[in-house]
């Protein structure tokens, strides 16, 4: 479970959110500007709010009163940006294994067969993400996110940056993860169409407020 | 070629070798703080590192002399504690380079470090990275060709260090003769001419290889990095 209750002023905009949340998929929807990726870049543990708390599964990850910030690295917590941001001097293979080695897990070979089986990539495994379409490279990123084994994945708008055609390529994959991997996850949009077709629940942003939570149903108003 | 000047061109190798080698890990890390940090101090300790570039070379030579020499503050401690001495030897040669070619090594490596993407190194947090990881395994390989063109343009400014060389360890054949001081005393010399000559063939040569060598080292980490 996800309970993120905070405030951060940031110039002239501030954002004050509050909501529980305890399903698979929590969509979090607004228009561009509504504070969207600095919620999720307070989850990640990237930004510090100014005061309020974010926890996770009865885990504090910030407490500003108490002092207590966990560093993202600490986190567990997988990030999949809107620029896949793929490491461009490693290929995907040593992409997709770079947070296993950095959170020291044991070799997993077939959790990694099963990831890159999910998303279609084995095929690009010797590859730089320079040679990479932006389709392929956002699946990688997701593969990467998946294989450091995180408790909770944070998907910031991962289609955004793809054209139509891509998007409809991606979004099979995001079904498929969100029925198969069983982590949690907060997916990040302002499509309609893609937040009724992934989340469980949703989260209604508007100028730095939650002004909505519930059911996809929320959406129709 | 004279043993002399062989002796000259080998001990100049040496110091600017020694002096490169030993200033590029402080070169690194003083990058990584002016270019990521915020701190207190930050523009004095900037001023601080590229001083040498404006002050007077015989200026830094005095003031090494005056804090590296035998009765010298850091100099004396030195001498006493840990029996390194800098005075009139080699050592302090690759010491007077270092310090002189600091500001030019420093700044290509700072340069390289604020062009990569810092999205990178968020994303490699996410992944479990710790800060020292992070900049190992991302910030480092991708800001290489910088630190080479570093490492080359101190190399070259150590090879051709004077002023500060010889006010600081004198102009002592097979201990502190450098190129360039070898090059003086000759011209200093009836009929050196042929002999400084050949010596500053031999460094226009050092000039050049190192140029294109950098060249060749930052060319293949730029396209090792980005995988065409």
């Amino acid at each position: 479970m996800l309970r993120v209750d905070i405030a951060k002023q940031l110039g002239e905009f501030s954002l004050e959110a509050s909501f529980e949340s305890e399903g698979r998929v929590t969509g979090l929807f607004g228009a561009s500007g509504s504070g969207k990726t600095s919620l999720v870049n307070m989850i990640a543990g990237l930004l510090r709010p100014d005061r309020g708390t974010i926890a996770i599964d009865g885990e504090t990850l910030d407490d500003v009163a108490a002092g207590i910030h966990i560093p993202a690295y600490r986190r567990r917590i997988g990030y999949v940006f809107q620029d896949a941001r793929l490491f461009p001097h490693l290929d995907v293979t040593q992409n997709l294994d770079y947070g296993r080695r950095m959170n020291r897990l044991d070799d997993d070979p077939a959790q990694r067969k099963r990831v890159t089986d999910l998303l279609d990539i084995g095929h690009l495994l010797d590859r730089r993400p320079g040679k990479l379409s932006g389709g392929e490279r956002q699946r990688v990123a997701l593969g990467r996110a998946l294989l450091s084994k995180p408790r909770l994945l944070l998907l910031d708008e991962p289609l955004g940056a793809l054209d139509e055609g891509r998007r409809a390529e991606i979004l099979p994959y995001l079904v498929r993860l969100r029925d198969e991997a069983r982590i949690p996850m907060v997916y990040v949009s302002h499509d309609v169409a893609e937040m009724r077709q992934l989340a469980t629940q949703i989260v209604l942003l508007q100028g730095g407020r939650v002004t909505a939570l519930g059911g996809v149903k929320v959406l129709s108003n | 070629m004279t043993p002399a000047e062989w002796t000259a061109i080998l001990l100049s190798l040496r110091v600017a070798a020694v002096a490169t080698l030993v200033a590029t890990p402080l070169g690194v890390a003083l990058a990584w703080l002016l270019a990521r940090r915020d701190f207190w101090g930050k523009s004095l300790v900037d001023a601080l590192v590229h001083l040498p570039l404006v002050l007077p070379p015989v200026v830094t030579g005095y003031l090494l002399l005056l804090t590296f020499g035998r009765r010298g503050l850091v100099g004396a401690w030195l001498a006493d504690h840990l029996g390194i001495v800098f005075a009139f030897r080699w050592t302090g040669a690759a010491l007077a380079c270092g310090v002189m070619s600091f500001p030019l090594l420093v700044r290509p490596i700072r340069l390289s470090i604020e062009a990569v993407d810092q999205r990178l190194e968020q994303a490699a947090e996410t992944l479990g990275a710790t800060p020292w990881w992070v900049f190992l395994s991302v910030t480092l390989p991708l800001s290489l060709p910088g630190v080479f063109a570093g490492m080359v343009l101190g190399f070259a400014k150590a090879i051709g260090e004077f002023g500060a060389t010889i006010t600081f360890v004198s102009n002592i054949p097979g201990e502190t003769q450098t190129i360039s001081s070898a090059i003086y005393s000759l011209i200093q010399t009836p009929d050196g001419d042929i002999a400084a000559l050949r010596l500053v063939a031999i460094s226009v040569v050092i000039a050049v290889a190192a140029l294109i060598g950098s060249e060749w080292f930052a060319r293949r980490a730029t396209r090792r990095l980005h995988g065409n």
